[in-house]
C-alpha cells in the first residue's frame, strides 16, 4: 500500500467513525494483519474501545478476521474496501436512477449499516419515506420489498456468508470465530418472507406513545420479544455489481459519441441482457442472436430487424471492436468486448491497429491540457497512437517546434507519463548507434496518475476539514441562532422579533458563512469527480493485470 | 559528430548515452541543479477545468454531504470518552453517555463476531436515562458500588416502581449476555498502559467461557 492510499483510508475513517476506529484500522493497515492483544498494545486505546472499533469495522465489511491455526484470530484490513466509501454517493444515486426512491434508499440504508437484514431494511425504508409522505399515508412494505427482490434479482445486493448451522455438540468446544460462507447459487435468493405492514411515522409528541405503549414498543424495537423470520440473513451491497454497471455506462456512452445514439441503444441492449450471466471481470459477453437483440429492444425503438442487422455489423467492423461476431446462428450471434472496448489492454507488440485505452475516456481529456498544455496533450495521443516515437518524428507529427516539443518530452518524462526505451543498432550498444525512442507505458502511467489521485482526495479532504475548523465559532454560533428561531417559529413569536434574532449575525458574518458553503460544495463535488477518474484508472488495471 | 561524448565541453556533465539524440544539443544550456525540494505551493501555470455542474453532479453532492452527516449520529461513529473529571460532579449523573463505556450502542449479531470481541450492549431507554446511569454502575462498578449505592438510596425513594422493572430487566440482560470480566476492565482507573501486563490468557479460547461465574 503507498502513503498516498494509507493516508486516504485514514482520512476515511475518521470522516465516517471517528477516531478510535481510525487508530484501529490505521494500525491494521500498516502493521498488516494482527490479533487483539497486539492491536490493543498498538494504538493504546483500552481493550473495549478497541473491541468496538472491531466490531464496527468487521459490520462494514472494512475488516476480515480469521482464525489462526494456534486458535488466536487475526484480523486484516480491506484497504480497497476502505476507499469504496469514497464511492458512496455515486451507488446511491445510481440505485435511484434504476429503482426509484426505495432503491435509493434500500442501498443508503445498506450502506450506512454494513449489512442488514430484509426485513429490518424494508421496516426501515418504508418508515423514511412514510415521513416524506404527505399526512396520513403511508408507505405499503410491499412496495419496498418488490424493490428489494429486484434488486437482488439484478444482483445489486446480495446475501453476506452466513453462519454454519453447528450440531449442538458438548464435546467440541466453539471455535473463536464462526467461519463464514455461503455459496455461489445462494447469493441472490430472498428469503420467502410476508412482510407485512406500513410505514410508521415519528411523532414526537405522541399521546398515544406514553406509558405502557412506549415500553412494549421499545422492546419490539430491541427485538429481544420475537426473533424476525430471517434472522440471520443479511444482506449487502454488491459494489462489484455497480462497478460492471459503470463501465458498462462508460461503455455505451463511448459507442454514443463514435457513432450514434441509435448504435449505443443496441449495445446497451446487449448490455442489459447479459447483466447477470457475463461475470465479473470477464473480458466479453455471452454471444447473443441478433433475434434476440431485437426482441430485447426498448420499446421506444422502432428499428427494422434489417437496419439492426446493419448497426450489428457497422459495430463488429468498428476498429474499437466494441462489439465482435462470434457465430451466425439466430441471426448472427454477437458478444460485446468489455475489455477491448473503452477500458482496453494495450496490444502486444506489432499490432496495427490503435489500441483503446483509459487515456481516451472523457474524464482524461482534461487532466493533460491542464496540467500540461493542449500540445502536450497532442504529443501525448500521438506517442499513444504511434506507440514509439523518435524525438525528430515526434516534432514533426505533432507539428510543434523542436525547442517546445523537447520541453513538453521532458516534462511528462519527469512525471513518468512517458518512457525513453533504448533500441540499440549495433550488438555494442554504443549510444551514438543507438534510438531513442519516446513512449507511453500506459500501465506505469496509469498507475502514476492513481497514486496522484488518492493523494488529491487526501488533500481535499485534509483542506475542507481545516475550512471547516478555521470556521468552527461562526458554524456554532450559526446553528445556535437556527435552533433559537426554529422554536421560535414553533411558539409562534412575531416577525419582528424573529428579525432580531436573525441579525445577531452579522453581515460579514453571513458573507463570511456564504464563502464557507460555496468553497465546501466545491471541494465536495471535486472529490466525487476525482473517484470517477479513480474509478477508470483502477478498472485499468485490475482488467490488465488479469488478463494472462 | 562526437564519439560517445568525449571531446565534449569540459566541466560539463558527461553522460552515458549521447545526449544528441534526446534532444539536447550542443552548447545549449541545461537548467541549473535542483537544490532543495519543490515549492509547497508552486504557481498554477494554468486554471483547472469547471467542475461538471448538472442535476446529476448536485445530487451528488448532496447524497456525500448528508451521508457524512448521517454517519456522525449512529453508533457506528464511536466516540472518545469524555476525560476523566477529577472531582466527581453534580452534573455526572446526568450524563447521557459514560465515557470509555465497557459496553456498545447497537446490538451486533454476535453469532457473526470472533467471541473474544462481545461486550454488553447499552440498551437505550428513551425518558428514563436519569436514575438509569447510576444504577447500570452499581451493577457493574465493584469498586465504586457502595459510593453509588448511598448516592442512589435518595432516588429510589422517588421512584421505586421504575426501578424494580429496571432490576429485573438488567438480571434478564445479565442471564442473557455472557459478561466478559476481564480484570483489566477493573484495572482501567490506573494509569498504567495495561497491556504491557497481559499475558495473553484472557485471549485465549477458554477464558471466554465465564459467563457461569458469579457476578459479585
Amino acid at each position: 500500500m503507498t502513503q498516498a492510499e494509507l493516508r486516504l483510508c485514514s482520512l476515511l475513517l475518521q470522516e465516517h467513525f471517528g477516531e478510535i476506529v481510525e487508530k484501529v484500522g490505521n494500525s491494521l493497515l500498516r502493521t498488516g494483519p494482527r490479533p487483539l492483544r497486539l492491536l490493543v498494545g498498538d494504538t493504546g486505546l483500552l481493550p473495549d474501545q478497541v473491541k468496538k472499533a472491531l466490531c464496527v469495522l468487521i459490520q462494514h465489511n472494512l475488516v476480515r478476521y480469521e482464525v489462526q491455526p494456534r486458535g488466536s484470530v487475526e484480523y486484516e484490513a480491506r484497504s480497497e474496501r476502505i476507499l469504496r466509501i469514497l464511492r458512496y454517493p455515486r451507488y446511491i444515486y445510481t440505485a435511484k436512477t434504476l429503482y426509484g426512491d426505495p432503491g435509493e434508499l434500500l442501498v443508503e440504508e445498506l450502506l450506512l449499516h454494513g449489512h442488514l437484514s430484509m426485513s429490518r431494511a424494508v421496516a426501515r425504508v418504508a418508515d423514511r419515506l412514510t415521513e416524506t409522505m404527505e399526512d396520513g399515508k403511508t408507505m405499503d412494505y410491499s412496495e419496498v420489498s418488490s424493490t428489494f427482490v429486484r434488486l437482488a434479482d439484478t444482483h445489486f445486493i446480495q446475501r453476506c456468508p452466513m453462519v454454519p448451522e453447528s450440531p449442538q455438540s458438548t464435546k467440541v468446544p466453539p471455535p473463536p470465530a464462526p467461519a463464514l460462507a455461503i455459496a455461489e447459487k445462494d447469493m441472490y435468493i430472498v428469503p420467502r418472507l410476508s412482510l407485512v405492514g406500513k410505514g410508521k411515522r415519528r411523532h414526537s409528541c405522541d399521546e398515544e406513545e406514553e406509558g405502557e405503549h412506549k415500553a412494549k414498543r421499545q422492546k419490539q424495537e430491541e427485538g429481544t420479544s420475537e426473533t424476525p423470520p430471517d434472522d440471520g440473513i443479511y444482506w449487502q451491497v454488491n459494489l462489484e455489481r455497480f462497478h460492471q454497471h459503470f463501465r458498462d455506462q462508460a461503455l455505451v456512452s463511448a459507442v454514443a459519441s463514435r457513432m450514434d445514439q441509435t448504435s449505443s441503444e443496441v449495445v446497451r441492449t446487449m448490455l442489459r441482457m447479459s447483466e447477470v450471466t457475463t461475470a465479473s471481470g470477464a473480458s466479453h459477453t455471452q454471444p447473443l442472436s441478433s433475434n434476440e437483440i431485437f426482441r430485447s429492444l426498448p420499446a421506444g425503438y422502432n428499428i427494422g430487424k434489417q437496419v439492426l442487422d446493419q448497426y450489428l455489423a457497422l459495430l463488429a467492423d468498428d476498429p474499437l471492436e466494441f462489439v465482435g461476431k462470434s457465430g451466425d446462428s439466430g441471426g448472427g450471434t454477437y458478444t460485446v468486448s468489455i475489455l477491448s472496448g473503452e477500458l482496453g489492454v494495450t496490444r502486444g507488440h506489432g499490432a496495427s491497429r490503435a489500441s483503446p485505452s483509459p487515456f481516451q475516456h472523457p474524464s482524461f481529456i482534461p487532466l493533460l491540457p491542464h496540467r500540461f498544455g493542449s500540445r502536450c496533450a497532442r504529443i501525448f495521443r500521438l506517442l499513444l497512437r504511434k506507440k514509439h516515437l523518435e524525438q525528430k518524428q515526434v516534432e514533426d507529427f505533432a507539428m510543434i517546434p523542436a525547442k517546445e516539443a523537447k520541453d513538453m518530452l521532458y516534462r511528462m518524462l519527469s512525471e513518468n507519463l512517458v518512457s525513453l526505451q533504448e533500441i540499440p543498432k549495433t550488438p555494442d550498444h554504443a549510444p551514438s548507434r543507438t534510438f531513442y525512442l519516446y513512449t507511453v507505458n500506459v500501465m506505469a502511467a496509469a498507475r502514476m496518475l492513481l497514486h496522484r489521485c488518492y493523494k488529491s482526495v487526501a488533500n481535499l479532504m485534509e483542506r475542507r476539514q481545516h475550512e471547516m475548523r478555521e470556521n468552527k465559532r461562526l458554524l456554532e454560533k450559526s446553528q445556535r441562532v437556527e435552533a433559537i428561531l426554529a422554536s421560535m417559529q414553533a411558539t409562534g413569536a412575531e416577525a419582528a422579533q424573529l428579525h432580531e434574532v436573525e441579525e445577531m449575525i452579522t453581515g460579514p458574518e453571513r458573507q463570511q458563512l456564504e464563502t464557507l458553503k460555496r468553497d465546501v460544495n466545491k471541494i465536495d463535488a471535486s472529490e466525487n469527480q476525482v473517484d470517477e477518474t479513480i474509478f477508470v484508472l483502477e478498472s485499468f488495471i485490475e482488467s490488465t493485470t488479469k488478463r494472462p | 559528430r562526437s564519439m560517445a561524448g568525449r571531446g565534449r565541453g569540459r566541466g560539463r556533465g558527461q553522460m552515458t548515452f549521447n545526449v544528441e539524440a534526446v534532444g539536447i544539443g550542443k552548447g545549449d544550456a541545461l537548467p541549473p541543479p535542483t537544490l532543495q525540494p519543490s515549492p509547497l505551493f508552486p504557481a498554477l501555470e494554468r486554471r483547472a477545468a469547471p467542475l461538471p455542474g448538472g442535476e446529476e453532479g448536485e445530487y451528488m453532492l448532496a447524497l456525500k454531504q448528508e451521508l457524512r452527516r448521517a454517519m456522525r449520529g449512529l453508533p457506528y461513529f464511536v466516540k472518545p470518552g469524555a476525560p476523566r473529571r477529577d472531582i466527581e460532579r453534580y452534573s455526572d449523573k446526568y450524563q447521557l453517555s459514560s465515557p470509555v463505556d465497557s459496553a456498545i450502542d447497537w446490538n451486533p449479531d454476535w453469532r457473526r463476531l470472533p467471541r473474544e470481541l462481545k461486550i454488553r450492549v447499552r440498551r437505550h431507554r428513551k425518558g428514563r436515562t436519569i436514575p438509569l446511569v447510576p444504577k447500570q454502575q452499581v451493577a457493574l462498578d465493584k469498586e465504586e458500588t457502595i459510593k453509588k449505592l448511598e448516592s442512589l438510596e435518595k432516588k429510589e425513594e422517588e421512584v421505586t416502581s421504575e426501578e424494580e422493572e429496571e432490576k429485573e430487566e438488567e438480571e434478564e440482560g445479565k442471564e442473557e449476555e455472557e459478561e466478559e470480566y476481564d480484570e483489566e476492565e477493573h484495572e482501567e482507573e490506573t494509569d498504567y498502559v495495561l497491556s504491557y501486563f497481559d499475558n495473553g490468557e484472557s485471549f485465549g479460547p477458554d477464558s471466554d467461557d465465564n459467563g457461569d461465574e458469579a457476578v459479585y
